[in-house]
């Protein structure tokens, strides 16, 4: 029985199952993806009130404060199915995180060129030192380094440990910058300058948002679906399961 | 199982002082990428006071990074690595052993130098004695890194400048409270961040081993 209710879990360690099962799951999240973002791109551009401060400006909030969101998450996700890999030698675990560390470096990127377009003008500046922003460039540099270092790596199982473990240590070290550079932010930069008013955010505004957020983690779970199985049929090129499944089921194909 | 730490660290010193050159450029690099800043800064004194903190340490980080590379190059090539993980004592514990005479021949001479580095930046004498302190609580976190760095990249054949990439933005904590440490006490303000800093030594010292033997073992495989 306890065996019985485990097995999805067991099968999420099998190639083929989760190729299977990607392929269910996608549409689903891009259909919902489409739906929330079309909602919240209306409601956010059209329904929302502008600003008291920022007029019509702040509207790119509705993509910068998602994609920022989804940077952080996508990096925690990234380092929890290394860590699953590492520790329960689950290819498949690895092929996640291969596959979401590029979109998770576009988010970030994202975040920090939504950013700088949102600042310019608002702040008068491009780019200021201010911690959230550094800590996010930070966040950028470590994704590359999981990236670059994933593909050094001849075989694809070492290459699969070695940014594995750099993925956990990094994520260990996350908190640790974020602190750091709070904190020689606060004792560097008096508040004033670069203070950026939130007036407690209207609820008109905060719904979109909301689902807007919503919208980007379904598009982000809709592409990592794809993804994962382009990267799963990468790795799994020389097994038979591919081959049987263009042809037809039960079929050996030589 | 003490045996280990010992004879690691007695070869790892002994390597290093046959090797003077390895132990002696980093030392050369360390002084001219400061002078370099000097150089490319106006040298006015009060500028050179307010940089000089972030310089010495930029340029501590960048000589550690320089002999991080050999640290277990030469082992693994030469099969020794292997050997050490094939051995029935603990591999962290040839880890620390390397990285104790690593930190004691690369580092150590480092830090020695560098209040000479903080008078060419014009640091008053309070500002001296701190950046020693901060850096002999810093230097060790940035072996640790860099050990890591090498570990996982020394069986590839252009480690040199990934390392770089990889270590490089994980050192970042360590080189604000550092630097902020000093600007601080220059300053006459309390030091806040030295408890952070040795937090993060005490971290770094503890779980680095482990975990550079584990980096260890996938680049043997």
């Amino acid at each position: 029985m306890a065996k019985e209710r485990w097995r999805w879990f067991h099968k999420l360690a099998s190639p083929p199952h989760v190729f299977g099962l990607a392929g269910t799951l996608a549409p689903w999240f891009g259909g919902l993806a489409l739906l929330c973002l079309l909602i919240g791109t209306v409601g956010g551009l059209g329904f929302a009130p502008p600003d008291s401060e920022q007029g019509d400006g702040y509207r790119i909030i509705f993509v910068h404060v998602p994609a920022a969101w989804l940077s952080l998450f996508v990096y925690t996700m990234m380092a929890v199915a290394c860590a699953v890999g590492l520790i329960w030698r689950m290819k498949v675990a690895f092929a996640v995180a291969v596959a979401a560390a590029p979109m998770g470096a576009a988010f970030t990127f994202l975040s920090l060129a939504s950013g700088s377009i949102w600042g310019q003008p608002m702040w008068g500046t491009w780019w200021e030192w201010d911690p959230r922003m550094t800590s996010q460039l930070i966040l950028f540099f470590l994704y590359m380094g999981f990236i670059v270092l994933n593909g050094a790596f001849a075989d694809q199982r070492s290459g699969d440990k070695a940014s594995g473990l750099l993925a956990v240590v990094g994520v260990v070290n996350v908190p640790i910058i974020h602190f750091s550079v709070d904190w020689w932010h606060s004792l560097h930069q008096p508040a004033t300058i670069m203070k950026f008013d939130t007036p407690s955010i209207d609820l008109e505004m905060l719904i979109p948002l909301l689902i807007m957020a919503v919208g980007f983690k379904l598009f982000f779970a809709w592409a990592l679906m794809l993804q994962l199985r382009t990267e799963l049929l990468r790795r799994e090129r020389r097994a038979s399961w591919p081959v049987r499944l263009v042809v037809g089921d039960g079929k050996e194909v030589k | 199982m003490n045996s280990v730490l010992l004879a690691t660290f007695r070869r790892e010193l002994l390597l290093a002082i046959r090797n003077t050159a390895d132990v002696v450029t980093p030392l050369f690099f360390f002084l001219l990428v400061g002078l370099l800043f000097v150089l490319g800064l106006e040298p006015r004194p009060e500028l050179l006071v307010a940089v000089g903190p972030g310089v010495v340490w930029v340029a501590a980080l960048l000589a550690s990074l320089l002999g991080a590379e050999r640290l277990f190059r030469a082992d693994f090539q030469s099969g020794a690595l292997e050997l050490a993980a094939l051995s029935p004592q603990p591999l962290s514990l040839h880890v620390l052993g390397k990285l104790l005479g690593h930190w004691l021949m690369a580092s150590l001479p480092l830090l020695l130098l560098s209040p000479l580095l903080g008078l060419m930046m014009n640091l008053p004498g309070q500002a001296l004695s701190m950046l020693l302190l901060v850096l002999l609580l810093g230097t060790p976190v940035f072996t640790v890194l860099c050990a890591l760095g090498a570990a996982l990249t020394v069986s590839l054949r252009g480690g040199g400048s990934l390392l770089a990439l990889l270590v490089l933005p994980l050192t970042i904590p360590v080189l604000i409270f550092g630097s902020r440490s000093v600007v601080q006490s220059v300053g006459g303000e309390d030091v806040t961040g030295l408890w952070a800093l040795a937090t993060l030594t005490m971290l770094a010292i503890s779980l680095g081993p482990w975990a550079i033997a584990a980096a260890l073992r996938i680049s043997l495989e």
